[in-house]
């Protein structure tokens, strides 16, 4: 991935922000900039994410891109935020542990890097509650 | 609107073929589907080809003209268009062949299929495969195609009474009907057991809960009904064409166990051609995994939600059952060249409905396609007549 193309993201990828329709009220992550409801009357504004949710589903990665195939194995799901919107992030816990419905909470961490001496990309992971 | 007919078709074997560049594929593919409709490509008014990322595969873009000059057809300056919609290109490349006929704009139109992807390594396929879904907000996290079928599988075993075995009964159907299609990549027969000791690819997805890695290309002709009798005695008409599309990740869908475009693009297809579940004799779907051949015969409305692994356990899907499902041995057997599979399945209906099957041959008046792109985002479903 492009230097500028992970910059542009950094807002959304390190501190859980997406986006919100005053409109509306849904709230969006990943951010949209416009509302899937109201459309062209919607009003989006930032906002951050308390970063607590829950696990949807969930899988263990055990074959993966070139990028990642030295962090295998590894629990990926789709986690719903507390507050609606849902997003796909690793999950920093034993493939035995994941479950559906665990309780979970954003971290900051290293996710993938490119190649040896290339940029190290950061962004969200999710870590069971109770830790 | 015109009503519209296929001629011709025409399929390369499908496989590791190491030795057969992209341009012998679609060549070949071609080459077939004239000769099946008995024309010379001077009568070709346009070109549609479904073919979702040579760029990375082997790095040339501007297939259509390309595909255009190696068939011999630069000369002639026909229009000729890359279609790409991840897997689902090449049903997309045929739905806008039936529409330039349906039209009017356009009577002898060649609808194609071509992916090479054994030049790259697995590493470089798997992230491009990775594509179809969110790069940004999938891709990023770590997640890989079979990954996001496999957080499907799992939410679907969740709340469903479907069994690991079950779910391996899929493959070994599909790997049954693979060994009686000469075309097909595997053509050896598995059993429960081979699925389930194959190693984890994303749980609790195996190896052979998975389609492979493909190369292949398909073809076909498309022309006016009125016209048809011209080409061939035995013309089949397409009674539906739709196309349905949802969010491009998976976490954004309303349900992560039903794709909503499926239920929508068969709906669709239903209505226009004013048939029933009854009619359809054979459905061709996009089985690139083994839920989603599960979840593809629910949601186009064959069975309700949560009985299809059931029936499918119980031989319903099998060549003999009630509703045939992917005769052909589906993406799982016959191979899935991404941007030709589309095409591949309507080669395998209008097969069918000829009567030519040989050894996988159904009783079949009428039958269905359905073809995925990414994990739902574009789906685009068929319905061929005699
Ligand atoms: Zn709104």
């Amino acid at each position: 991935m492009s230097v500028s193309r992970f910059w542009r993201k950094i807002p959304q990828r390190y501190n859980l922000i997406g986006t919100q329709c005053m409109t509306c009220g849904q709230y969006f992550f990943p951010p949209r900039s416009l509302c899937p409801d109201c459309r062209r009357s919607g009003r989006i504004v930032d906002h951050r994410f308390n970063g607590e949710g829950t696990v949807v589903t969930y899988t263990v990665i055990r074959s993966a891109s070139d990028q990642f195939e030295n962090t295998t194995p590894y629990v990926l799901a789709i986690v719903e935020l507390d507050e609606g919107p849902r997003l796909t992030a690793q999950v920093a816990c034993a493939p035995e542990e994941a479950e559906i419905g665990m309780r979970v909470r954003s971290v900051f961490r290293r996710i993938a890097a490119d190649g040896e001496s290339g940029v190290i990309h950061y962004g969200t992971k999710f870590v069971p509650v109770d830790r | 609107m015109r009503d519209v007919a296929v001629v011709g078709v025409g399929c390369t074997e499908f496989g590791e073929r190491w030795s057969a560049s992209f341009r012998d594929l679609f060549v070949t593919a071609g080459t077939l589907a004239l000769e099946d409709a008995g024309i010379s490509g001077e009568r070709i008014d346009a070109l549609y080809v479904g073919n979702m990322s040579a760029g990375r595969f082997i790095e040339q873009e501007h297939i259509g003209a390309l595909i255009a000059d190696f068939a011999g057809l630069a000369t002639n300056h026909i229009p000729s268009t890359r279609v790409e919609a991840a897997c689902a290109s090449g049903g997309l490349a045929f739905r806008q062949a039936v529409i330039a006929v349906a039209s009017g704009m356009e009577d002898v139109v060649v609808a194609a299929g071509v992916e090479k992807m054994t030049d790259v390594g697995t590493g470089v396929s798997v992230d491009t495969l990775a594509g179809a879904a969110d790069r940004e907000w999938e891709g990023f996290a770590g997640a890989t195609f079979p990954g996001l079928y496999a957080m499907i599988a799992t939410d679907y075993m969740h709340r469903y009474p479907l069994t690991r075995e079950q779910l391996a009964e899929v493959a070994v159907k599909n790997h049954e009907n693979g060994s009686k299609n000469p075309i097909a990549q595997f053509q050896n027969r598995i059993t429960v057991d081979t699925v389930l000791s194959s190693s984890l690819v994303a749980d609790p997805l195996r190896l052979f809960d998975c389609s492979p890695i493909t190369d292949g290309a398909a073809a076909v002709v498309v022309v006016p009904l009125e016209r048809a009798r011209e080409f061939t005695d035995s013309p089949v008409r397409v009674l539906a064409s739709a196309q349905a599309s949802d969010t491009i990740a998976l976490h954004d869908r309303r349900d992560i166990s039903t794709l909503d475009a499926t239920v929508a693009a068969g709906k669709r297809a239903l209505e226009r051609s004013r048939l029933t579940h009854r009619d359809i004799d054979l459905v061709e779907v996009h089985d690139c995994f083994t839920i989603a051949e599960i979840c593809a015969i629910e949601d186009l409305g064959f069975c309700a939600k949560g009985e299809a692994g059931r029936l499918t356990a119980e031989g319903v899907t099998a060549l003999g059952g009630d509703i045939p499902v992917n005769p052909s041995g589906g993406l799982k057997a016959c191979g899935h060249p991404v941007g030709a599979t589309g095409v591949k399945q309507i080669c395998e209906v209008v097969t069918q409905i000829r009567g030519e099957a040989a050894g996988r041959q159904v009783d079949a008046e009428i039958g269905m396609t359905h073809n995925v792109g990414g994990t739902g985002a574009t789906v685009v479903v068929h319905i061929l007549g005699a």
